[in-house]
């Protein structure tokens, strides 16, 4: 009996620690900015009013629910204020560039789920290796490629093949450039998992009925490695809505996204409450793709069994 | 049951005749459906195929037989198209199949891992090659449940390949490989995954189903018995040759070489001095015994050649008893070790050269104990038609 009493104690502290971590480091953050969510502005230290006293007993805590409002909420999601455009602009420069990313990323993970074996590591490596490097190094390094008197400008003038710079850097394009070259492995990763567990004897019998490669690719290939399409598809569409360093760096000022929009909320306007109702709202609608993403991973494991 | 009694009798009729007769290998007159000449398949400085040439015929069930890595399944890639041969020629009903997609060529294949498409279900396995056809819907849908019929899976034609049994997915792979009726069908190692019991079954449904259609098919498979149970005619290969081409009891009964006395069932070779070769019968001596042997087997070494006879295990006579004074064709030895199989018993026996025969005897009484124990003294003899002379 002590000995299943051990074994039921090891296997309790096996699953609590991720348990743990989640609680410390995700659900408890998550709720101290909901709880700034549904306060209000103040100046003071810390700049959100109310706070918990719990000195004065029941009492305190009464007074401090009292006090929550969604009044940011409903800031935000005015149709007068900019954080409705915004969030809509991010899911559609994430959704393009998600296809961007798919149409770059496919061959990519194609080719090397296709060559030899032996040189697959080599080839994976060199997906990763930007990784390496500084991602806000790797985003600035662009401005240089892209500015008006940038490597690719100059470049193309003195091949003659423009006389005037052209216009990239601070514009949606920049955006969509910068965020398939950073997000290309999250892309490649999946999609080579997936390609390269296909057993090729389907596509021999593909052949033998009569099916030519081409159609043998959409046909065969290109349904089975769906799920790793949604995985890079997911991957990338879920950071590229928040993200922020690339639309502050590479964007123009007409570039609304919904992350460079919180950062000004809560730098420029100092304001906490605001800017964390916006991140609650941007979690709201992030939430709903991992929910998809989650369902087809469960039915890939059926399908599996 | 009389409807029944009445079908059985009349498929024996139709089928058992055509059996009987069928050969037309022997032929003249007959042009074989697929030629392998002079073909050679070489994969770096490996040669998995070297310098064959085959003949198979329409209607035949063609057996490629060899231990794993002797070039057949090669072969049988060669003709559906996934392997280009290095030099020869292969045609198909008189068409030269150099350069032709295996997409475009009206042989099908069933594959050894099966190969269904996983995500989706029997009724669109089986319809996918029709649909490459463009064959019209209605066809199509009479096409497959036709199939389903015939493989008896109709209430599994909404399933995925997921949710079937190892027997039913062998099936619909039958089925999507049958369906566009091929003019070949190319079966590699298609039984291997089953367990022993299902295998011996689906051998006799395939024979069948080939008789039915009429259809010519070509097997791989590395398991001699199967080759055996459902061939018109057996190639054995070895290291990318063709080492004995003939139906299943040639191949046993007359085997080319030890090569394939020794790869076909089991046998006892022994190594033998002729001494007189009289046109149908020839007669040896051998160190293993001081018996004068005969076999009724002409032999292509002259007096003073050597010869190696062969024998199966089940032609060999096992007695506790001496056989009379001047018996030719005797062993004398001591029983090394016995296998008993239920119906059959094995008998090893160890002859004073220290050689060791096989005997296998039938167990045709009912006794628990056997009159023939370990240690026992016996002599096992043969009849001179039980042999068969190797000089290769």
């Amino acid at each position: 009996m002590a000995m299943a009493g051990e074994k039921g104690r090891g296997r309790w502290f096996v699953i609590a620690v991720p348990y743990l971590w989640l609680l410390a480091l995700f659900l408890a953050p998550f709720l101290i900015v909901f709880k700034i969510s549904l306060s209000q502005d103040v100046v003071a230290q810390p700049p959100y009013a109310p706070q918990l006293d719990l000195s004065n007993g029941l009492s305190g805590l009464t007074d401090f629910l009292s006090q929550l409002s969604l009044a940011n909420y409903g800031y935000v999601l005015d149709f007068s204020n900019e954080f409705l455009a915004a969030y809509g602009s991010s899911l559609i420069i994430a959704s393009i560039s998600t296809i961007l990313l798919l149409l770059v990323g496919y061959p990519i993970a194609y080719a090397m789920a296709r060559a030899p074996r032996s040189i697959q590591p080599t080839l994976l490596m060199l997906v990763i290796l930007p990784f390496w490097t500084s991602f806000l190094i790797r985003v600035y390094a662009w401005i240089g490629i892209l500015s008006p008197e940038g490597l690719l400008n100059q470049g193309l003038m003195a091949l003659g093949v423009i006389d005037t710079p052209l216009e990239i850097l601070n514009t949606n394009l920049a955006v969509y450039i910068g965020i398939v070259y950073s997000y290309l492995p999250f892309m490649v990763l999946p999609l080579y998992s997936a390609l390269e567990k296909l057993d090729l004897t389907l596509l021999e019998a593909a052949a033998d009925l009569g099916c030519p490669p081409v159609k043998a690719f959409w046909k065969i290939t290109f349904p089975l490695s769906l799920p790793g399409v949604a995985a890079g598809a997911l991957l990338c569409f879920i950071p590229a809505v928040g993200e922020f360093v690339i639309p502050d760096l590479l964007g123009g000022s007409d570039t609304l996204m919904i992350g460079k929009s919180l950062w000004t909320e809560f730098t420029v306007n100092r304001s906490w409450t605001v800017s964390s109702a916006v991140a609650v709202l941007l979690l709201l609608v992030l939430v709903i793709p991992i929910v998809i993403y989650q369902n087809i991973q469960q039915r890939e494991l059926e399908a599996g069994k | 049951m009389g409807e029944v009694m009445a079908a059985d009798k009349a498929r024996k009729e139709t089928i058992g005749a055509v059996r009987r007769t069928f050969a037309p290998w022997k032929d003249p007159t007959q042009t074989p459906l697929i030629r392998f000449e002079n073909v050679v398949k070489r994969f770096g400085d490996f040669t998995a195929v070297n310098n064959v040439s085959l003949d198979i015929y329409e209607r035949e069930f063609f057996a490629l037989l060899g231990p794993s890595g002797c070039g057949k399944t090669t072969l049988m890639r060669m003709l559906a198209g996934f392997e280009e041969p290095t030099s020869g020629r292969l045609t198909l009903a008189g068409e030269d199949l150099a350069g032709v997609p295996p997409y475009r060529r009206p042989v099908n294949m069933m594959f050894q891992s099966y190969a269904l498409f996983p995500h989706m279900n029997v009724a669109d396995n089986i319809a996918f090659g029709l649909k490459q056809d463009k064959m019209p819907k209605a066809d199509i849908d009479a096409r497959v449940t036709e199939m389903l019929e015939l493989v008896k899976l109709e209430q599994f034609a909404k399933r995925k390949p997921h949710q079937l049994s190892g027997g039913q997915r062998q099936r619909v792979a039958l089925a999507r490989s049958l369906a566009k009726r091929p003019k070949v069908l190319l079966l590699d190692e298609p039984l291997g995954a089953l367990d022993k019991k299902l295998r011996e079954e689906t051998q006799f449904e395939l024979m069948d189903l080939q008789m039915s259609l009429g259809m010519t098919f070509l097997i791989v498979t590395h398991d001699q018995e199967e080759a055996m149970t459902v061939a018109d005619r057996i190639a054995v290969m070895n290291h990318g040759v063709l080492v004995q081409v003939a139906p299943p009891a040639e191949i046993y009964e007359q085997p080319a070489t030890r090569y394939i006395a020794d790869f076909i069932g089991e046998v006892n070779l022994i190594e033998s001095t002729v001494t007189a070769c009289e046109g149908e019968t020839t007669r040896l001596t051998s160190e293993v015994t001081p018996s004068p042997l005969t076999v009724a087997h002409p032999c292509e070494a002259g007096p003073g050649g050597k010869a190696c006879i062969a024998i199966r295990p089940e032609k060999l006579r096992i007695s506790l008893d001496p056989p009379p004074e001047g018996t030719e064709n005797v062993f004398a030895g001591e029983i090394w070790d016995i296998g008993y199989l239920g119906d059959l018993s094995i008998y090893h026996v160890e002859l004073a050269c220290g050689q060791r025969l096989k005997v296998s005897q039938p167990n045709l009484s009912r006794r628990v104990a056997r009159p023939i124990s370990w240690e026992d003294k016996v002599w096992v003899t043969f009849d001179p038609d039980a042999g068969v002379l190797l000089t290769r």
